[in-house]
């Protein structure tokens, strides 16, 4: 059986793991490069031995660049914004309530055009070819290479956003065309920004994944690149050039899948416990909880589907402080835990000097934290505890207690139980869960489209999607044994006219690899 | 008389999100247009009802329409003074001022826009002291004040004029034009003399949701516990506080209704609170008791940041402060109850009134 190897790229460490199957056969944790190679060529030639390389049939990387560039608006490329409405919407132009600094680094050319659906498909007003030529020729004259298109009402009818897009392909050679109906949901604005964030990254997209094949050659592996996505499946290095957006929360998601395998559950709360932030998840038949409404990226309202995730600040660095009163968090000393905390001789009392202290972690030498008082250290570390159980129960959707798994680096500051959680686990290899879900993502295939009940029934309309969504699974790479439905949703539009349904159906299979 | 600005929509907003009791529509939308056309026109000039003359044509603007459907389709700018003009037009007459029909969500906003592209001055004050789904519920109807004739616009630049004798029939005729133009579109309504607004629309809504905002945004600013602030502008009282441990909803009838289940803490620990809504919060019963009614306001917010939260985003785990804030007195006749009751929405429960001793004197 082929190996695989999970990657996973934060903001400060790279972890690498190498898996047999479901097993963790090595992992790794290296600093992050400010270049995309460099970290992860070191990674993955520490698990991949000389004995091992040949025998890699796949890498499957997480990523955090698509986000943070966004978040820190740089190394986004000028993206035109055309939306087909007018004269619908107009009073909502495209970018409203962006911050100014992202408006920047894009530039502001946006263009509102006749066109668009009203709820019951019936055209707002008929697309113009000519308008269209005009806005193409304005992108060209001002050397724009990117564009998003959103159409009104796309995601129930998508025909004019495509026919837009080839139109604009075909006056604008090598323009990169990001369509909204293949990226969000109902809720225009948001669905429109999701877009242009998209368009903007596909510069950047190009470079990141040639660099994560450059290093993946250097490293001596030859399998393919895979990219991991907010919902926990795969995309290919060239789907990724397209949809780089869709890697915005993939950090979350493969910390719960992972977590999942290493604990072996389906169902379950996770807990991850980071240098400066405790993010929390649920996993649901093996799968992260999506969040249901507007989703903040960079200051910006999309609704992407991402993992329903509450954060708050506490980590393995947060600050204790006592003046005015016992407080832990959200302050952090981050990656210099090594530098500040006192465990390493540092002057900052952190949640880790309080675990080790406690005796619950050997770090760092426990004498330096020797002197704190003991009543003190408890009720410090009560506090920190009775946070989490917060900020757990916010994510729970109902009453009584649940199982829960710890994961991550900073997981050592939570030591007994936890009010509001049954059975607590903390796996082995529990702080590169990251890297170990990205490994195991598998391969998806999706159908979300509107049908009408009026010439084929719900049973029927739901069997033709669900044969639909497993063809394209299989298609993408899925072992045919092993694919599975994991989202049947059918949403009566009750407002439409022809007794309408949107059915929305999500397989996944794993990935067949040769070795 | 006074102004307001861009900078200050953000406030309003904030402040009709607590006011629509839960519904009223999301007012990021209303909101976002307002401060758009309130950036390119400059400030706009607010008047109290008895600074209006009493032969002023005074007419309320807004929109109607799916919330789901807004969302998708936001409007065009040309649309935003069709029915006002239509309205005129019919009329033979133009209008000298805006007004409000609702200060709850997102119609509290919408008149600004008005306001802002026709440089007519915008009176502070509605019909409702709230948010209600129907066009008949408000002050005027009992003062047998019609809504017609009423003009409806969409953004392509058809309209239609409805009228009848009856504000229920208007409202029905209306909602089967909306729908027909995309099930949203603009409304202007409610032709009245200044005679008349003095007589039946309720003063002061626009500075009162204006304020309440401004003490929310302000008490998160200073550290101050931004309930307390909230109620010293708006009147009320709490009345409850705890964690969403339930929620149930169905679409009737084109309303989303429900009923969450609140598990007290703090003061009201070992106690529950049970919400009904349809769009709007309307019976809270603490303990199986009727506590708060419609019409009073049941708002809920976020228990630590005060942020009004909707009917449509709540959901278990939200930990919540409920507020109860005493509707305006003129809807307390027996006409009014009939009109706006917790029987017109279908409970079987007379109307409780929150506390006579804080209603707000207007």
């Amino acid at each position: 059986m082929a190996l695989r190897v999970g990657v996973d790229v934060g903001g400060t460490n790279t972890d690498a793991v190498l898996m047999d199957d479901q097993r963790v056969v090595a992992s790794v944790k290296v600093p992050t490069t400010q270049d995309v190679t460099t970290g992860i060529a070191a990674a993955l030639g520490r698990v991949a031995g000389r004995n091992t390389v040949g025998r890699v049939g796949a890498v499957m990387i997480g990523t955090t660049h698509f986000t943070n560039a966004v978040v820190e608006a740089r190394n986004l490329n000028p993206t035109a914004v055309v939306r087909i409405g007018a004269p619908a919407t107009t009073a909502v132009p495209p970018l409203i309530d962006w911050p100014p600094r992202l408006i920047e680094e894009i530039g502001d050319r946006t263009f509102v055009v006749h066109g668009g659906y009203e709820y019951d498909a019936r055209p707002i007003s008929p697309l113009d070819e000519s308008e269209i030529r005009t806005v193409a020729k304005a992108i060209r004259d001002a050397g724009v290479m990117a564009v998003a298109v959103t159409g009104v009402f796309s995601p129930l009818k998508d025909d004019q956003e495509k026919w837009v897009a080839s139109l604009l392909e075909k006056e604008i050679p090598g323009i990169r065309v990001s369509i909204s109906s293949e990226l969000g949901r109902l809720g225009l604005l948001e669905r429109e920004n999701a877009t242009v964030m998209n368009a903007s990254l596909a510069n950047l997209a190009d470079d990141i994944v040639r660099g994560l094949r450059l290093a993946v050659g250097v490293a001596g592996l030859t399998a393919p690149v895979w990219m991991t996505q907010n919902d926990g499946t795969l995309m290919s290095g060239d789907t990724a050039r397209r949809f780089p957006a869709a890697t915005f929360a993939s950090g979350p998601t493969n910390s719960i899948r992972g977590a999942a395998l290493l604990a072996n559950v389906t169902d379950c709360i996770v807990i991850d416990i980071g240098g400066t932030t405790t993010d929390i998840g649920v996993l649901h038949n093996g799968f992260p909880r999506e969040a249901s409404g507007v989703v903040e990226v960079g200051g910006v309202r999309t609704n992407f589907r991402m993992p329903d995730i509450v954060s708050i600040g506490i980590g393995g660095g947060s600050i204790v402080r006592t003046d005015p009163e016992l407080t832990v968090g959200p302050h952090s000393v981050g990656y210099r835990l090594e530098q500040r905390a006192r465990v390493f001789g540092g002057d900052t009392l952190t949640a880790t000097d309080l675990a080790v202290a406690a005796g619950m972690a050997e770090i760092g030498d426990p004498a330096l934290v020797a002197d704190l008082d003991r009543g003190f250290v408890e009720d410090s570390l009560a506090l920190i505890e009775k946070k989490i159980a917060e900020a757990v129960d916010s994510v729970k959707t109902r009453r009584g207690a649940v199982d829960a798994t710890l994961v991550g680096g900073g997981s050592v500051i939570v030591g007994g139980g936890i009010e509001g959680i049954s059975r607590l686990v903390r796996p082995n290899h529990h702080d590169v869960a990251n890297a170990v879900g990205a490994s195991i993502a598998q391969v998806g295939g999706e159908v979300d489209r509107v049908v009408s009940l009026e010439d084929m029934s719900r049973e029927s309309a739901v069997e033709s999607a669900r044969a639909e969504a497993r063809q394209r699974c299989l298609e993408a790479g899925g072992l045919p044994d092993t694919v599975r439905i994991v989202e049947v949703e059918e949403i009566p539009l009750t407002y439409l006219p022809s007794n309408a349904m949107r059915v929305r159906v999500k397989v996944v299979g794993d990935l067949g690899l040769e070795t | 008389m006074r102004t307001i600005d861009h900078g200050q929509v953000r406030a309003l907003g904030l402040g009709a999100a607590l006011l629509g009791s839960g519904g009223g529509g999301d007012p990021y939308l209303g909101e976002l247009m307002a401060r758009r056309a309130l950036a390119d026109s400059g400030p706009i000039v607010v008047v109290e009802p008895e600074e209006v003359v009493d032969d002023a044509l005074v007419v309320m603007t807004g929109m109607m329409g799916a919330p789901t459907v807004l969302v998708e389709r936001p409007p065009g700018v040309l649309g935003q003074l069709q029915a006002l003009r239509a309205l005129s037009g019919h009329l033979g007459e133009e209008a000298t001022h805006v007004t409000c029909v609702e200060i709850g969500g997102m119609n509290s906003t919408l008149p600004l826009i008005a306001a802002a592209r026709t440089g007519l001055p915008l009176v502070d004050a509605d019909g409702m002291g709230r948010a209600f789904p129907e066009l008949q519920m408000v002050v005027p109807t009992l003062h047998g004040i019609s809504a017609g004739p009423m003009a409806i616009a969409d953004d392509k630049g058809n309209t239609v004029i409805v009228d009848a004798d009856d504000n229920r029939q208007i409202e029905e005729e209306a909602r089967s034009v909306c729908i027909g133009m995309g099930a949203s579109a603009f409304i202007a309504l409610y032709p009245m003399t200044g005679a008349q607004v003095k007589q039946s629309m309720i003063p002061g809504t626009l500075s009162m949701a204006q304020a309440a905002g401004e003490a929310l945004l302000a008490a998160k600013a200073s550290g101050v516990d931004p309930i307390e602030a909230v109620l010293g502008q708006v009147g009320g009282r709490h009345v409850f506080a705890g964690k969403v441990v339930s929620v149930s909803r169905k679409t009737e009838a084109g309303f989303a209704k429900g009923e969450f289940i609140i598990e007290g803490s703090g003061g009201y620990f070992g106690s529950e609170m049970a919400i009904a809504f349809q769009n709007e919060n309307l019976v809270a019963r603490h303990d199986g008791r009727v506590v708060v009614s419609v019409p009073d306001l049941i708002s809920v917010v976020d228990e630590e940041t005060g942020r009004p939260i909707t009917t449509e985003e709540i959901r278990y785990g939200y930990r919540v402060a409920v507020l109860g804030i005493p509707c305006d007195q003129r809807w307390l006749s027996p006409a009014g109850l009939e009109l706006v009751g917790p029987r017109y929405f279908g409970y079987e429960t007379e109307y409780e009134p929150i506390d006579n001793g804080s209603r707000r004197e207007r």
